[in-house]
């Protein structure tokens, strides 16, 4: 493969991946509270299909990011009342925010254009794509990396504040303490219903952006699936980055890369079909799973939060 | 001051039919506000979704076709779920039956003698989503590997198996470019009984009454309840949660199979792209709102089903997106979900924050 | 006046403590020393964890008051005691596994503000850790540690807290005994520094030989309070048994006739892994009440589980009208007959959301009239639950009625009509009287007595000695998973009970009188 093949190659992956680990990032943080949202797709689909009604109607991008955020805060919070005040079920709760953004964008979707039309085909103000200078210069990493929109370098500063945040601070500190043993967490003073309330909240506001990065910088549109499952995945990538941000990141990579390969690979004639390819990441972290289970030493080192998925009730604990 | 839920002696029955129906009331009146914020008339809208879904022959039909997989995989799903099973799988488990009764429609069906190949597509379609529940549940038996988590990614793989085939090998050759097999032969399509409704809802009702024989009135359902309640007390009285779990999930998996193999059969008549619409999700909130009961599984079928046919009507006849049918979905299920507290709980408003824990006597 | 308080770090004076049903603390006084390492003696159900756990916060006492250094404070929770500098280190430890030690030390704390200066928290944990030589390495994770060193990790996070007065909970019950020992130097040598140390326990050679004054419970009052090198074990052991008996019962006497339960050089492990049965043997036979003595966590769950094959048996043999139960499934147990009440029934013993009738028929459903093949005839489930409610005087609004809105005594009744229907001959009892109230432990006990005279073997085991010098006919004392002595019942000696169950053995008492 000639270098600009791998060059191109890499762009494509990084911009794939870009929304793709916003949603890891933030399911990871709210599973690390010990609270378990599959709302991944529906809180997406609501960024994207809100970002790009704002941006149009208002003319502006940034806008229309940050209703996005905070359309995902909110339906996130309504999950986290729903599970962490009234202890209602988490599986159950996160399938009905799934349906409930699911319906309530394509709704929009068709309705939030001008004069209350669709908004399939409409150009809205998005976010583009632009080379900073110096760093651009770097070999093979240089064109692919720093070739891309603001969103994306936003992230490459997230993240390892992110990471940071999680192993070298005192809240970080709580945080994973909070989704493995709350009851000790609890009994040092430490809030736990708080915590998960918080976290839960910004989860939804990482998920809320990766989903107008779809519609404002990868895909630049809207359309009524334009998720295509990317919730999900995010849900997978987490297990499959053990709960950890900068494993997620490469997960992303991985993920999306592949999906955006697939067309490249069918072109050069490649014999594994590109379903199958799509398959593996799926495959791969079913494997993580086992693993993590079946050693639980792994499972203590790679920091699978035991409380995941548990409503947290003092009056039980004794 | 302090909002603190402390569980109730026993259940509120009045809670159990108060809350549902509350729920749906308030879910109609969100869902009204949000049609009147796009300049909707909400009352003419519903009206629409009533018509479109019970008003008449044809609208009944289409309802109970649009149930007829939520019903299978809904039951599947309950089965699963009175054993603590997270089942999520029932959309892969779907594919699954889909993709072994398409198999034998385009393939087998040759070889076979007319009368057989319904009769095979259904074996094959159970055997199928059976094997597919098979795996988590044997991941969660011996190794102990979260079932959620297992039966989610098994869906995925599931759809893009469906995908790969309708799009790939089995792609109509006189497809035009639509994304689908070839058509089935005659003799591998359900048999249609009014209207679209075909026989799928034969076995609905079939499943549903086994599964009620199961669990009221044979052993088996009589352990499953015991190992759902207590897996300690199940162990005590000498059963074995592992070979429960392996049987529980054949069962649950053979029946969302089969839901794939009446969607093939009957209402596609090919492998398609629609197969993977979600069924599979809508069963767990199915089966979760039924309370698992197998009848109120069907009851809660139709009326989901209703919903989205109601939805397909507005967007016909009003031009109103059918998404609408989703919100509302959605929109019952949050307040089901919040309401659900005060079937177990009551609320107590406290002042101090006093400790108020019972004494814990030594082991 | 002042002046005769401050020598006391801890006073805790007239502590009352109520419970639905229960009185866990009256009326007790409790007077601890700077330096002291003082001693909290008593049976289960003494009171000794309550009253700590008002000390530490967790509850509010009733009545009464606490002063520090002579000066009265209100503890409203756990955090308000270790402001005050008073920390608590429980039996179950309050550990974040996939953190490290430093880690888990300073949860909820801010040493170095947002972010976390690891270096120079680990400095200052290492420190602390040499001065008490703890031997704790901090960046080590929880899950490589052994329970010992997780008990230090937990004083450690006491200690970093500035915790002047620390209290241990049952501390050697989960250590070996190289471990406790060594657990023991440590708190020597706070105490030396100034520490004060309250020691729950109820193993007397641990209060004979490190503490410096003891205070005994008994029932939730406070016996007597003495220092150590004035008393001595015997005393101590007849101050925490005492000598009441509630109710007589009048037992027939009975011929003893075939052994039905033969136990024999038994070993079991416990959770942990560690010996929880260390090769006990001993025969119940028929229309007699073995009762085995001891207190709490001495290996009795153990042996309730192996013999009835919830457990698996690592030595020895269990053998049940002589057919070999060793290791068999639960399902064998069964039907050979040996029934079972367990310790908690609402953990084993029901299911909690289920009808009365389908916890009735747990043992049953398999067999005719009740099952006929695959099938279940619930008018049969029904006419047996009725029946067995009938007998039994299960006070229920419905055999249909979930069992969890049974008051405890009914639901006790509810296992025991199980179990004693479905036995043919033996029954495994475990604290079978545990939380009742009077009218049902009288009720349970009478139902025992009644199932040995009709020719059962019944394997009684209990914390409450009482209830063992009610209706057994023979007594055997458990300690530490060992059999540290039997006697019949007539010949119980209570002072020897005592002293067995706190650790020793029967062949060493006899003849001397003082310790």
């Amino acid at each position: 493969m000639t270098e600009t093949m791998i060059i191109s190659l890499l762009t494509i992956t990084v911009r794939a991946g870009v929304s793709l680990l916003y949603a890891t990032l933030g399911e990871i943080f709210t599973e690390r509270s010990g609270v378990l949202n599959l709302g991944v797709e529906g809180i997406m689909l609501m960024g994207a299909a809100t970002a790009f009604a704002v941006a149009y109607h208002s003319n502006s991008a940034w806008l229309g990011l940050a209703v996005a955020g905070l359309v995902g805060m909110l339906l996130s919070a309504i999950h986290a009342f729903l599970t962490v005040t009234m202890q209602a079920d988490q599986v159950v709760s996160g399938l009905a925010l799934t349906l409930f953004g699911t319906g309530l964008s394509s709704f929009m979707g068709q309705r939030l254009g001008p004069g209350g039309t669709t908004m399939v085909g409409l150009q809205a103000p998005t976010f583009q794509r632009f080379s900073i200078p110096l760093l651009e210069k770097i070999p093979i990493l240089g064109p692919s990396l720093f070739n891309q929109d603001i969103l994306a370098y936003i992230l490459y500063l997230l993240l390892p504040a992110l990471w940071f945040f999680l192993y070298k601070t005192q809240p970080g500190l709580h945080l994973r303490a909070v989704g493995d043993n709350p009851t000790a967490a609890d009994v040092l003073g430490i809030q736990v219903k708080r915590s998960r309330y918080l976290y839960t909240v910004f989860g939804g506001f990482l998920m809320g952006v990766a989903g107008a990065h779809l519609s404002m910088a990868y895909l630049q549109g809207w359309a009524m699936n334009i998720t295509g499952g990317r919730g999900w995945i995010a849900i997978a990538l987490v297990i499959f980055a053990t709960w950890d941000p900068f494993r997620a990141a490469v997960g992303a990579l991985l993920f999306g890369g592949i999906n955006a390969l697939q067309f490249r690979l069918q072109a050069a004639g490649t014999e594994i079909p590109a379903p199958f390819l799509n398959m593996m990441p799926y495959f791969f972290t079913i494997l993580v799973l086992v693993f993590i289970t079946w050693g639980e030493s792994f499972r203590k080192r790679l920091g699978a939060p035991a409380a995941l998925g548990n409503p947290y009730i003092r009056e039980d604990k004794k | 001051m302090k909002i603190k839920f402390e569980r109730r002696l026993k259940e509120a029955k009045w809670a159990v039919f108060v809350v549902p129906i509350v729920s749906f009331i308030l879910a109609l009146g969100f869902g009204g506000l949000l049609l009147l914020a796009f300049g909707i008339n909400p009352v003419k809208a519903f009206q629409v979704m009533i018509q479109g879904s019970l008003g008449g022959r044809y609208a009944i039909t289409e309802t109970v076709v649009k149930a007829i997989p939520l019903m299978l995989t809904g039951l599947g799903v309950s089965v699963a779920f009175r054993m603590l099973f997270w089942n999520i799988g029932a959309e892969g488990q779907l594919a699954l039956g889909g993709i072994a009764a398409s198999y034998v429609a385009l393939f087998l069906s040759d070889s076979l003698p007319n009368f057989l190949t319904l009769p095979m597509m259904v074996i094959f379609g159970m055997a199928a989503g059976a094997i597919w529940a098979l795996i988590p549940a044997l991941l969660k038996a011996y190794l102990n590997v979260n079932e959620i988590l297992t039966t989610l990614m098994m869906n995925y793989i599931a759809i893009l198996m469906v995908e790969y085939l309708y799009l790939g090998p089995w792609r109509d050759p006189d497809g035009y470019g639509f994304p689908g097999s070839a058509p089935f032969p005659d003799e591998a399509i359900l048999p249609r009984l009014i209207g679209r409704v075909h026989l799928g809802i034969v076995f609905a009702l079939i499943a549903a009454f086994i599964i009620w024989l199961i669990m009221s009135r044979m052993r088996w359902g009589y352990e499953i309840r015991l190992i759902g309640e207590n897996p300690r007390a199940a162990k005590y009285a000498g059963i074995s949660t592992t070979k429960n779990m392996i049987l529980v999930m054949l069962l649950s998996g053979a029946l969302s199979g089969l839901a794939g193999m009446a969607e093939v059969s009957g209402i596609a008549h090919r492998l398609y792209q629609g197969l993977t619409a979600g069924y599979g999700y809508t069963a767990i909130i199915v089966s979760w709102l039924a309370s698992l009961n197998p009848w109120a599984v069907l009851f809660v079928s139709l009326f989901m089903a209703a919903l989205t046919v109601g939805g397909d009507q507005l967007q016909v006849a009003m031009g109103i997106p059918a998404a609408v049918a989703l919100v509302l979905q959605g929109a019952i299920l949050f307040f089901v979900l919040g309401g659900w507290v005060f079937i177990n709980y009551r609320v107590r408003i406290i002042r101090t924050t006093e400790a108020t824990q019972v004494g814990e006597l030594h082991d | 006046m002042s002046e005769a308080k401050t020598k006391y770090a801890v006073e805790m004076r007239g502590i009352t403590k109520r419970f639905p049903g229960v009185i866990a603390n009256q009326d007790v006084d409790l007077f601890v020393r700077e330096g002291h390492v003082h001693a909290l003696l008593g049976e289960n159900g003494a009171g000794k964890s309550t009253l700590m756990n008002v000390l530490s916060g967790l509850y509010q006492q009733d009545e009464g008051q606490i002063y520090l250094h002579g000066k009265p404070v209100n503890i409203q929770s756990p955090r308000d005691a270790i402001d005050l500098g008073i920390g608590m280190v429980h039996q179950h430890f309050m550990l974040v596994e996939s953190l490290t030690v430093t880690e888990n030390v300073i949860l909820g704390l801010y040493p170095t503000g947002l972010v976390i200066n690891m270096k120079q928290i680990e400095d200052d944990i290492r420190e602390l850790s040499n001065r008490y030589q703890l031997n704790v390495d901090p960046s080590a994770y929880i899950w490589q540690l052994s329970v010992g060193e997780q008990q230090r990790v937990e004083i450690l996070k006491l200690l970093y807290r500035g915790a002047e007065i620390l209290i241990m909970d049952e501390p050697t019950a989960v250590l070996t005994p190289q471990e406790a020992d060594k657990l023991m130097n440590i708190l020597h040598q706070m105490a030396q520094e100034g520490k004060s140390i309250i020691y729950i326990t109820h193993k007397l050679h641990e209060v004979m030989g490190y503490a410096d004054r003891v205070t005994v419970l008994r029932k939730g009052k406070r016996v007597e309070t003495l220092d150590t090198e004035n008393t001595s074990k015997d005393e101590l052991a007849c101050s925490m048994v005492g000598k009441e008996v509630l109710f007589q019962f009048d037992k027939a006497d009975r011929e003893p006739g075939e052994v039905v339960i033969q136990v024999e050089d038994l070993k079991v492990v416990n959770d942990k892994g560690l010996p929880a049965l260390k090769g006990v043997s001993f025969e119940v036979r028929q229309g007699e009440i073995l009762g085995v003595a001891g207190v709490a966590g001495n290996g009795q769950r153990e042996l309730a589980e192996a013999i009835t094959c919830l457990r698996p048996i690592k030595g020895g043999r269990v053998l049940v009208n002589g057919r070999d139960v060793t290791n068999c499934p639960p399902r064998d147990a069964i039907n050979t007959g040996l029934s079972h009440i367990p310790g908690d029934r609402l953990g084993r013993g029901l299911a909690a959301n289920l009808p009365v009738s389908d916890n009735l028929v747990m043992k049953v459903y398999r067999r005719p009239p009740i099952a006929t093949g695959p099938l279940v005839d619930y008018k049969e489930v029904n006419s047996f639950s009725s029946r067995l409610v009938d007998n039994f005087d299960i006070i229920t609004p419905s055999i249909k009625t979930p069992s969890r809105s049974l008051s405890g005594g009914n639901q006790q009744k509810l296992v025991l009509a199980r179990e004693i229907d479905a036995s043919s001959g033996a029954l495994v009892a475990f604290n079978p009287t545990r939380g009742l109230d009077v009218g049902a432990t009288e009720a349970v006990r009478r139902e025992l007595l009644e199932q040995r005279d009709q020719g059962a073997a019944i394997l009684l085991i209990s914390g409450d000695l009482d209830e063992l010098l009610q209706i057994a006919d023979r007594i055997l004392v458990i300690y530490e998973g060992e059999m540290m002595g039997e006697m019949a019942i007539e010949e119980a000696d209570i002072d020897q009970i005592g002293l067995m169950m706190a650790g020793e053995r029967q062949d060493n008492l006899s003849n001397s009188s003082n310790e």
